[in-house]
């Protein structure tokens, strides 16, 4: 039992950790939530807790499309054009269709742009950062004119919409999460139990041996990319409802902390590596740090500043803890 | 234009055999330019009066998104690519916007210098931190964007601040022939002033070396790191380049990024620049820039919504990329 058969504890905790990357990921959440409240005494709160959750459900659902895609090598740059799209779509149709119907109408658009990237991908073999760039001009294009020829009607977020996206029951729990709790576990248990997401895992560490091992990597990609874009869809829904506002560029701005979340929770860009639960933690770590650099009172110059910084440096981290050397 | 694609191939063949191969090597940013000069004669067929004051317009405009374009187009033959390139523009821009505002003409000069040394270290960070944190490229620079366009903020709070006035007549008007546009002819001939030596030079070809292969580069004896910081630090002074050439053309400094980020990648892919690092030159995204603000241009002349030209913008990538990588997949096959 001498110190130079045993590896130190140090090793060793490093190595368990590099086996279970999410404990960093909490132990660091579990940091920033103390730091809030020591930062400002009694903010956490049930009402903290909910207001974050609402805040983070879109994130992370946007960073499931990422986390997805990133699983296979590829990347979904379109996701906050297709999700202010849906979100526009739903409250320009509510008036003539219904909730229902303009939901539906808002999740087929975002189906059909995503399988053209999926075909793109797929069987065009179309860089995907390239093929979604161009996917998400598209969209925001067509989203414009779409606006234009609505412009006359009374558009407005339907109150069910409203309802879903920010309405918290007993004022404790977020709706949102009747969307994203069921969504979520499907994607976990999708990940690690069935085929189709143990094939996204083979594309992307190895898409030779994948596919001398039989895998059609066209067919899963191009369902891939038609998931990412449906929750993409789903989020732009649960954004128009959660601001309240309609508007083909909604959701822009959370295109890069996307990214940023899924890269936070330890999926590699890569391929072949990571997993959503890391992206929930990594969406949540973000909006924390959003809401707590706001409470300092920081510009938002500032906030810019140190958001960057806080991502660098976990990304740097992580990647230390992980790596195998 | 023989700077525009891989390093010359140092083999003794005649005259004839070098001036082929030289178009073999450039063939897209040919068939670029074969394709401007066709929507060139269009846009004339269709808008008869498009003439010297289009030209003007066209190279003004055109012009910051062509230096962001070299500078992404550097970035990514090294291997990398750089989302951070609008938050660089915005912030040189709104610096040099703030120093120049009411100051004197010799000091706009100090400023252009000193923003284009501040462009250089800036790039220079970004490198150093992909090289020091192993994290990939893309997330990096994705993290920094926020720290520069935060950066941008705290210079200027709002659009502000001034430009020089020869700064400002240096891109507008002509030179010479009223057809040459002074916007033009800077953008080539700081272009290829900077590039054009530096890709001659040891340092140049390490730059495709280690994009097309980093451990080859590495076993070669080349510091793959040390590349990476240098690509990295002209991707700078190239943004700083665009961040100047927005103050010049607007006159003011403005915090928020423009769109030029993306706009660069999908500049530099239709002007064949591989993704994967090591293939494709300086020339072609610049004239895939033209390409793409002439498209634009068209269609408002034939009155079509401007918004449809996005779209198109996006089909045109689409397609171009598609096509390409089927006659890949082809050659593969065969």
């Amino acid at each position: 039992m001498s110190a130079a058969v045993q590896p130190s504890v140090a090793v060793r905790t490093v190595r368990s950790l590099r086996d279970r990357p999410l404990v960093p990921l909490l132990l660091l959440l579990a940091a920033l939530v103390v730091l809030s409240e020591l930062v400002r005494r009694g903010s956490v709160s049930a009402d903290w807790v909910a207001v974050t959750l609402r805040a983070a459900v879109p994130l992370a659902i946007l960073a499931g499309c990422q986390t997805l895609t990133m699983l296979t090598g590829g990347i979904d740059l379109s996701v906050s054009a297709v999700a202010s799209m849906s979100g526009f779509v739903v409250a320009s149709l509510v008036a003539g269709l219904g909730t229902p119907g303009g939901i539906v109408v808002a999740l087929g658009a975002a189906a059909l742009a995503g399988l053209v990237s999926g075909i793109g991908v797929g069987v065009f073999k179309v860089h995907p950062l390239i093929m979604t760039l161009g996917m998400s001009l598209v969209v925001l294009g067509l989203a414009n004119v779409w606006q234009l020829q609505m412009v006359q009607t009374n558009a407005g977020v339907p109150p069910e919409v409203r309802w879903i996206g920010s309405q918290l029951v007993f004022g404790v729990v977020p709706v949102s999460l009747v969307v994203f709790v069921p969504m979520a576990a499907l994607i976990l248990v999708g990940l690690r139990r069935t085929g189709y997401g143990r094939l996204l895992y083979a594309i992307g560490d190895n898409p030779i041996a994948a596919r001398l091992s039989g895998a059609r990597a066209w067919q899963i990609l191009i369902a891939l990319y038609v998931i990412s874009a449906v929750m993409a869809g789903i989020a732009g829904i649960l954004y128009s409802g959660y601001t309240n506002v309609a508007s083909v560029s909604l959701v822009d701005s959370a295109l890069l902390p996307s990214v940023a979340a899924t890269v936070i929770g330890g999926t590699s860009i890569l391929g072949g590596r990571g997993g959503f639960g890391g992206t929930i933690v990594g969406a949540l770590i973000l909006t924390v740090i959003g809401s707590l650099l706001s409470s300092l009172g920081y510009p938002e110059a500032i906030r810019q500043v140190l958001f960057g910084a806080i991502i660098v440096a976990v990304a740097a981290a992580y990647t230390r803890v992980t790596s195998e050397s | 234009m023989s700077a525009t694609t891989a390093p010359p191939v140092s083999r003794s063949v005649g005259l004839s055999g070098v001036l082929l191969a030289g178009l073999r090597r450039n063939a897209w940013t040919i068939g670029l330019l074969f394709f401007l000069g066709l929507l060139l004669v269009f846009t004339k067929f269709i808008q008869p009066r498009y003439g010297v004051a289009g030209v003007q317009g066209l190279a003004i405009s055109v012009m910051p998104l062509a230096l962001a374009a070299v500078a992404q187009a550097i970035v990514v033959i090294a291997g990398g690519i750089d989302l951070s390139i609008g938050s660089l523009m915005a912030l040189t821009n709104v610096i040099a916007a703030a120093l120049m505002k009411g100051q004197s003409e010799e000091f706009g000069v100090v400023v252009v210098v000193g923003v284009v040394l501040i462009g250089i270290l800036l790039g220079a960070i970004n490198g150093t931190l992909v090289v020091l944190t192993r994290v990939p490229d893309i997330v990096v620079t994705l993290a920094m964007s926020f720290v520069w366009a935060g950066c941008a903020l705290l210079v200027l709070a709002t659009p502000g601040g001034g430009s020089a006035a020869w700064l400002m007549s240096i891109v507008t008007g002509s030179l010479g022939n009223e057809w040459i546009p002074k916007a033009a002819v800077v953008v080539i001939v700081v272009v290829a002033a900077i590039w054009i030596p530096f890709r001659r030079t040891r340092s140049g070809l390490s730059i495709y070396a280690v994009g097309s292969n980093g451990l080859a580069a590495f076993r070669s004896g080349i510091s793959v790191g040390r590349t990476k910081i240098l690509a990295y630090g002209l991707m700078g002074l190239f943004a700083a380049l665009a961040g100047l050439a927005v103050t010049a053309s607007t006159g003011i400094g403005t915090p928020v990024p423009g769109p030029y980020t993306l706009l660069s990648v999908a500049a530099i892919v239709l002007g064949g620049v591989s993704l994967a690092g090591g293939r494709g030159g300086i020339f072609g995204p610049i004239v895939a820039v033209v390409v793409l603000q002439l498209i634009r241009t068209d269609m408002t002349f034939m009155d079509i919504n401007t918004n449809l030209s996005t779209v198109v913008q996006g089909l045109i990538l689409i397609g171009v990329v598609m096509v390409g990588s089927l006659l890949q997949l082809r050659r593969a096959h065969t």
